[in-house]
């Protein structure tokens, strides 16, 4: 009886409650970015879409009955449980078509992402890394590139290498590098200050060791981030030039190119001209919501919660 | 900071003439464009016909030698050299067309940053308000459409809208293609009330397009000095609140917003070409897709050194416009 009573007195047995309480569950960073990306609704819901629309552009042209270049359908039919997004004037299954734009469209995004990232981190690691006459060379070359008209030099290389989606995504991701390098320098110049670099200069690390050890890992939130940027710019870029006619050229096709040739149709045969916009809309819409997200979550000095 | 705008605009000249040689280098990859006028042609032109073309166009000297020729003629000459329409005088068409396209682009970009300080700080002062939701929810929305959609669809909009008001094709209340009606008015006033006109559909599409990113930006560059220490200070100092928004937090988080928008006159451009596109303005836009098409290369190197300038320009502008509004950043 008296043990037990001593053991429901709450200052029987200090030591054993402090233990309790001060117990805390380690939790890794990933953990620590997942929990917080997962209170972000908006980004959750938008990857869940995101995710969707990637299994319906690449998986969907499997089951679907109907390839994008199958054209025995009758002309210019609105849609209907056959064709869900109806027809366009040759007989072409709308539905297959925008298929086959959202996946062309999403590896043009997903090689230019890539890309950029691949070739503008380093490059801005080591101009931030180095600065003075090194710095100063590079960043002229990225101002040279900022000054080129992406619409001029891509139009004129889709004419003369005949538009596929690779060639249109080397082209956007040779122009794209420069901003992921720019924001790589940004933040390596103020992390390269700090102690833990002069720490591993001091202990004999090589410049590259410094660079690729050090700098770059830390930059990875931040190129993550601007990884998603890359991706929603270069789905719209791509629209943008197959919507001149200097994009991804017949007879495949792009979401930027449906909507182009659907354009003077917009007032007679809307569906043609609303299916693929609005699936370049959904695209870059989630990722730019995933993007947010992420930002939040890898962010070490975000405190305040969302509501 | 004389000096140094001076030292930034000779550092320009150099970028210039690089990235004018490698559009030359590109163009010349691609096939000729003689060639491709005249081909198939029934009956074939005479070779004295192709002869003068070519050497009208200055195609048989050596690579260097033609970039070489065109810069000599464009630093000595004020010529911008020839183009294929041999009825084109590249530098006045090209001044023609910055005028259409630049009344475009400026009113655009002031209508964004209007738009974007707006909703900007009201979602910072109402954080996680639904406010702020809904300016984000659109914000984000307006970054992920496309600009040529949502000029498409404005356009449509505007035709329903005409046909809903009068029938008669000849007096469209919205006019929504070309930069200025066909029959252009003899008075001052009917002119100026036809360019606004034509003006309204392409700067509202290209400053929705424009507004989003800004938007966001003022918005975080707002929530960041609003939890600062100096505005905490400012408002235990007791002054009132409409005070410490305006003349503290605004003024402050203001300054990043002019650089960011000095900066993205690259982007506008680009965006302009595509809207300029959708409402078939005769503009800078129109000018680069037909070159660019037609294999046009001098035309299209023109166009670079205009857009080109002007990014730089803007460049400069940020830079200079930071030194003046934040006291703590010295050029020397």
């Amino acid at each position: 009886m008296s043990d037990a009573s001593t053991k429901a007195a709450p200052s029987a047995e200090p030591p054993a409650r402090a233990e309790r309480e001060f117990t805390v569950k380690e939790r890794t960073q990933f953990q620590i970015v997942l929990s917080r990306f997962l209170r972000h609704r908006a980004a959750v819901v938008s990857l869940v879409v995101l995710l969707l629309i990637i299994l319906w552009a690449y998986l969907g042209q499997r089951v679907w009955p109907r390839a994008y270049n199958w054209l025995e359908g009758p002309g210019s039919a609105a849609p209907s449980l056959q064709y869900p997004m109806g027809t366009d004037e040759v007989g072409h299954d709308y539905f297959s078509r925008v298929m086959r734009g959202a996946q062309q469209s999403l590896n043009v995004a997903f090689l230019v992402a890539l890309l950029s990232t691949a070739i503008g981190a380093p490059y801005g690691a080591i101009a931030g890394y180095f600065g003075g006459r090194v710095d100063m060379v590079m960043m002229r070359i990225v101002d040279v590139m900022l000054t080129l008209p992406v619409i001029a030099v891509a139009g004129m290389l889709t004419q003369y290498l005949r538009g596929t989606w690779w060639v249109v995504a080397l082209i956007l991701a040779g122009f794209g590098w420069v901003v992921n390098a720019r924001v790589v320098r940004g933040v390596v110049l103020s992390l390269r200050e700090q102690e833990f670099i002069e720490a591993a200069r001091a202990l004999g690390a090589s410049d590259a060791r410094v660079i690729f050890r050090h700098l770059i890992p830390n930059v990875t939130g931040v190129l993550i981030v601007q990884a998603t940027l890359d991706i929603a710019g270069a789905i719209l870029a791509e629209a943008g030039l197959s919507f001149i006619g200097l994009g991804i050229q017949g007879p495949d096709t792009s979401l930027g190119l449906l909507t182009n040739l659907s354009q003077e149709a917009v007032g007679t045969r809307p569906w043609l001209f609303y299916f693929p916009g609005l699936t370049i809309i959904a695209i870059a819409l989630t990722i730019n919501f995933i993007g947010d997200g992420l930002r939040d979550a890898l962010d070490p000095r975000q405190t305040r919660q969302r509501r | 900071m004389i000096a140094y705008t001076i030292r930034r605009l000779l550092a320009a000249v150099p970028i210039l003439i690089v990235s004018s040689f490698i559009i030359f280098w590109v163009a010349s990859l691609s096939a000729d464009p003689i060639r491709q006028r005249f081909e198939g042609r029934n009956p074939p032109p005479p070779a004295a016909t192709i002869q003068l073309e070519r050497e009208r166009l200055n195609f048989d000297a050596g690579f260097f030698r033609q970039y070489w020729d065109w810069l000599w003629n464009l630093v000595v000459h004020q010529d911008f050299g020839p183009s294929i329409n041999s009825a084109m005088n590249i530098g006045s068409e090209l001044g023609r067309r910055t005028v259409i396209t630049f009344r475009l682009v400026i009113l655009a970009m002031v209508l964004a940053v209007i738009l974007a300080v707006v909703t900007g700080v009201l979602s910072a002062v109402r954080q996680y308000s639904r406010l702020d939701y809904t300016f984000t929810f659109l914000g984000f929305l307006f970054l992920a459409m496309p600009s040529f959609w949502l000029a498409v669809v404005l356009k449509q909009g505007a035709i329903a809208f005409n046909d809903s008001v009068e029938g008669n094709l000849n007096r469209r209340p919205i006019p929504t293609i070309n930069h200025q009606a066909s029959v252009v008015p003899e008075e001052f006033w009917p002119r100026m009330m036809d360019i606004a006109l034509h003006m309204v559909l392409p700067t509202i599409s290209l400053a929705l397009i424009t507004y989003a990113a800004l938007s966001r930006f003022q918005r975080s560059s707002m929530l960041e000095v609003l939890n600062s220490d100096y505005i905490r200070l400012a408002r235990a100092k007791g002054l009132s609140a409409r005070r410490v928004m305006v003349r503290h937090a605004l003024r402050t988080a203001l300054i990043p917003l002019t650089t960011v928008t000095a900066l993205g006159i690259a982007a506008i451009l680009g965006g302009a070409v595509v809207t300029e596109t959708v409402y078939q303005w005769r503009g800078m836009g129109d000018l680069l897709v037909t070159a660019v098409v037609a294999q046009d290369r001098y035309v299209t190197m023109g166009w670079l050194l205009v857009a080109g300038l002007f990014v730089i320009l803007g460049n400069l502008a940020a830079d200079l416009l930071y030194a003046v509004l934040d006291p703590r950043i010295r050029y020397e």
